[in-house]
């Protein structure tokens, strides 16, 4: 279970922090939206596809 | 598209005022429909929860507005003209290069760091409500003041120039405005704004949106100019007309207003089902794409150069949520329409909610019994423009 952004359409609307804190955090340079925890465990994958199903700019990915 | 046999989108005559336009449901519940807009554009409506999230993301959309199907039934084009700075009708990497400099100002960390800030203006004015006594006007005591001092702290412009954003808004999102008259109006403004910018080029801060346009992008004046009186408008207007919304449909839901006061603490979550719901519920039909190519949507086939426009009915289509029709305060936040989708997503929604999320608990935890001083029917409504809200809420407690 890998999760990643694509940054390079990402436009940092923060939805992934919202929705999985603890996975997601935004950049203090630009905004955009950085995977904290690439192999999140179990207990954080409600929240990591709830961030998938959220972004606005459809560049967050979970490979299962 | 031909003119023959296109029904007029349905878009007077509220059922009621929190709900959509007469007729406006039946029209669209047979999927994608082809209406004729007041200004005699003709656009495909699209109003399931999966349909909306393709057409306001596929890059087969484009957001360049120049004719697009309106509500006015007199006058020009106001708003969506391209212009330096319009970030709201570029596409692709054009809009990204404007947009994306701009995430640093509302990053959740960001707007958390002015919660304390926010609650000391709810704070200043709902004591000065209370001071003055019940009866009250919730919308010029708190709803327009507040949200518009925020934004204006947050871009980092004199407070004391919200008569001029008031009034700029007025023309920027009115239904019939005329263009010169907005024109003179946002001149006005950029004349003060032009002040600000100097004053930041001075200090070199990059601690406010307007510092940090001038001070760390690549932007030129007029695109800084366009994005800073977009935003001022956008920043009042919207959250101001919401609050108002969400109370009312508080008063009328008194089941699900007790949800909110037995566990203020949930504000977060609540506030994205009062924005599922309200904003399904008044529905209409409203931001514009034009697609580039052929595209399939729902089953019928959008043709390069049709227009369409998304209505946030979507918010109450079953796909996204059980009973997705009912308000229901406990359900966990779904990922709603309310703020709109794709790149284009409202830039401000972290700030609109935690404005919200502090205006809607503080209100209820300080004044518990406070409740309408008249029937919501007996209420007025802004109909004179594209943004929708109560134009007073009176209020006792």
């Amino acid at each position: 279970m890998t999760v990643r952004i694509d940054q390079t359409r990402c436009i940092g609307s923060g939805q992934c922090v919202l929705a999985a804190p603890d996975v997601f955090d935004q950049s203090d340079d630009d905004g955009l939206g950085l995977v904290v925890v690439a192999e999140p465990s179990a207990e954080l994958l409600p929240g990591v596809r709830d961030a998938v199903d959220r972004c606005p700019a459809q560049v967050v990915t979970l490979e299962e | 598209m031909t003119e023959a046999a296109v029904c007029p989108v349905p878009h007077e005559n509220r059922t009621h005022p929190l709900g959509p336009p007469a007729g406006f449901e039946e029209a669209i519940s047979a999927g994608p429909v082809r209406m004729l807009w007041p200004n005699r554009v003709e656009a495909w409506v699209v109003s399931s929860y999966a349909g909306v999230r393709q057409v306001l993301s596929d890059p087969r959309f484009s957001a360049n507005k120049d004719g697009q199907p309106e509500m006015r039934t007199e006058g020009e084009q106001v708003l969506g003209l391209p212009e330096p700075g319009n970030m709201n009708v570029m596409d692709g990497a054009e809009h990204l290069r404007l947009r994306r400099p701009l995430a640093r100002a509302f990053m959740v960390k960001r707007l958390n760091e002015m919660r304390p800030r926010i609650q000391e203006i709810v704070d200043e004015h709902l004591d000065a409500m209370e001071r003055a006594g019940a009866p009250a006007d919730l919308v010029s005591s708190v709803c327009l003041p507040v949200p518009s001092l925020v934004i204006a702290e947050l871009l980092g412009v004199p407070p004391e120039h919200q008569e001029l954003f008031q009034a700029t808004t007025r023309e920027m999102f009115g239904k019939n405005g005329s263009r010169a008259e907005y024109e003179a109006k946002a001149a006005e403004l950029g004349g003060v704004l032009m002040k600000v910018v100097e004053e930041k080029k001075a200090s070199g801060t990059t601690d406010d949106l307007i510092g940090l346009m001038v001070n760390d992008t690549d932007f030129d004046m007029d695109e800084l100019l366009f994005l800073a009186i977009g935003l001022l408008a956008a920043g009042h207007e919207t959250t101001s007309n919401f609050f108002g919304l969400f109370t009312l449909t508080l008063f009328e839901n008194p089941d699900q207003l007790a949800i909110l006061k037995r566990d203020p603490s949930r504000a977060d979550v609540i506030v994205e089902e009062l924005m599922r719901y309200t904003v399904g519920r008044l529905g209409g039909a409203g931001l514009a794409r034009r697609a580039t190519e052929d595209v399939e949507v729902d089953g019928v086939t959008i043709h390069a150069g049709d227009w369409v426009a998304v209505t946030f009915h979507a918010n109450l289509d079953e796909e996204l949520c059980p009973h997705a029709g009912e308000l229901d305060l406990e359900r966990r936040a779904v990922s709603h329409l309310g703020f709109g989708f794709g790149p284009h997503q409202c830039l401000g929604a972290n700030l609109a909610r935690a404005e919200l999320q502090i205006l809607l608990r503080t209100l209820f935890t300080r004044f518990p019994d406070v409740r309408p001083a008249v029937p919501l029917v007996e209420m007025d409504f802004r109909e004179d423009m594209i943004t929708y809200g109560a134009a007073t809420i009176p209020v006792v407690w």
